[in-house]
């Protein structure tokens, strides 16, 4: 079973809606001794970085999540979990997160340009990820393969060797990073068509200790 | 670099599509589902449903219509329609909509705005907007006076004040509809889409008076919109989201080529 974490942070039925597409059975749930059952986790989640972590704290699951990761069991977080991830946002001053991967939550500039037009933000549609390395999880996609964004922060892991995705809107910044039983995406893929559902495919068979 | 996105745009009453859409061998289909799972094969970016159905009693189609899209496509939708509480964004979002789009109701009450950024993101609010060109006068500099109900009634608002107070308020995305274009199938309001994208930092969806991949074009180079709405050019098969894409692609507009 996919566990599938429940933090109040937006609606996460669509991430379950892919899975069940994918014929994987998973649970959208805020209990631990729930998520304890599960084989892998996906941590989702839209909304701001201070309700999602006071809700983290209440539930417990921040504690529950570190575990999980030091246990070395597969994890995926996407979008607002993957920025949650991180020490600290500067989302609401700064904001503190869980610190799993050292590193910082930054705000697009709001003078981002490309091509001599001001870029909009949030960063909403869809863009290339370019991938490094050869990590299961993005096994078997296109080179430029597109995926559905919308984000007005990005995550800027201190040690740039865990990033095995970059993706340009103005700057280049970090849109998937991995290290070893973790993959953290900033992207949708549960809303990016084919390639999305590939790597939600791919993340479900992986075993979480044979990272790139 | 980030796409263009080109958005098929589906009208429901009481869960069929108002006027049936034609796919391969020319087979009406009637049913949005079907239609949104098909635009999805053939390469849309994201699908905008707009519930035309009169009565309340029969939102409750539309829910399992949403439903039904969500379990379906793996793409962004949104919908729009009759959305005038937060309880309505609530039931459309939970169904499995992406994004809600909010009309009418946003220019009565614009509090709707506000309230459902903050229950649900901005990200989640489309304001949609009906705007028909007018002389420019002091109480409408622009030139540009937002109707509601269908165009059937003029607000005496100014659409670029509009937008900006919408933006403001937390709108996420902005759908920008001519009366003045739509169904004429002569090009988008250029004008129009410039004077409004250029003034707002969310993106902006031009829609309305789509013919040709050329008048993609235009509204998405010089008319700087961020998306383009389409609809009875794809759905009486005149074109296919494969041969405007690759058009636009072929004069150098960014849009999403890797689907299959």
């Amino acid at each position: 079973m996919i566990g599938i974490v429940d933090y109040r942070a937006g609606n996460l039925t669509s991430v379950a809606r892919a899975l069940e597409h994918l014929h994987e059975p998973c649970e959208v749930t805020d209990r631990p001794e729930v998520l304890d059952r599960a084989s892998h986790i996906i941590f989702p989640g839209v909304g701001a970085a201070a309700e999602a972590m006071a809700n983290l704290r209440r539930s417990g699951l921040d504690a529950w999540l570190k575990k999980w990761v030091q246990e070395g069991r597969p994890i995926l977080g996407i979008c607002l979990g993957t920025q949650v991830i991180l020490s600290e946002s500067e989302e609401d001053g700064t904001t503190p997160g869980l610190g799993i991967i050292p590193g910082v939550v930054k705000k697009f500039p709001g003078t981002l340009q490309a091509e001599g037009q001001r870029l909009k933000i949030p960063h909403m549609g869809w863009n290339t990820v370019e991938f490094q390395g050869d990590h299961p999880v993005f096994a078997g996609l296109p080179r430029a393969a597109e995926f559905y964004f919308v984000h007005s922060y990005y995550p800027a892991p201190m040690d740039e060797r865990l990033v095995v995705g970059w993706t340009r809107y103005g700057i280049r910044f970090c849109a998937a990073l991995a290290r070893d039983n973790l993959v953290a995406v900033q992207f949708h893929p549960e809303k990016s068509g084919r390639p999305g559902l590939r790597i939600l495919s791919n993340f479900c068979r992986w075993g979480g200790n044979d990272a790139a | 670099m980030l796409r263009k996105r080109i958005i098929p745009c589906l009208d429901v009453r009481a869960g069929k599509l108002t006027k049936g859409i034609k796919f391969k061998g020319n087979i009406d289909i009637g049913d949005p589902v079907e239609a949104a799972r098909q635009y999805y094969e053939q390469g849309a970016d994201e699908i905008v449903f707009y519930d035309i159905t009169a009565s309340s009693d029969q939102r409750q189609i539309m829910l399992d219509v949403v439903r039904r899209v969500a379990a379906t496509i793996f793409i962004p939708f949104s919908v729009g329609g009759g959305i005038r509480t937060l309880a309505d964004m609530r039931a459309v979002i939970l169904a499995g909509a992406e994004k809600v789009s909010v009309n009418s109701a946003a220019v009565q009450n614009p509090r709707l705005i506000a309230e459902g950024a903050k229950a649900f993101g901005s990200q989640c609010i489309v304001l949609g907007m009906d705007v028909k060109r007018v002389e420019a006068s002091a109480r409408i500099p622009s030139g540009y006076e937002i109707v509601i109900h269908g165009g059937r009634i003029d607000t005496g608002r100014d659409a670029l004040e509009w937008a900006r107070e919408a933006e403001c308020l937390g709108a996420g995305e902005i759908c920008l509809n001519s009366i003045d274009a739509d169904g004429t199938r002569d090009g988008y309001e250029i004008r129009l889409t410039s004077l409004i994208s250029d003034r707002v930092g969310i993106p902006v969806i031009a829609s309305g008076g789509a013919g040709t991949p050329e008048h993609l074009h235009d509204v998405l180079t010089r008319g700087r919109a961020d998306a383009a709405l389409i609809a009875s050019m794809v759905h009486y098969r005149t074109h296919t989201l494969a041969d405007i894409k690759a058009y636009l692609s072929g004069r150098g507009v960014p849009v999403r080529v890797h689907w299959a």
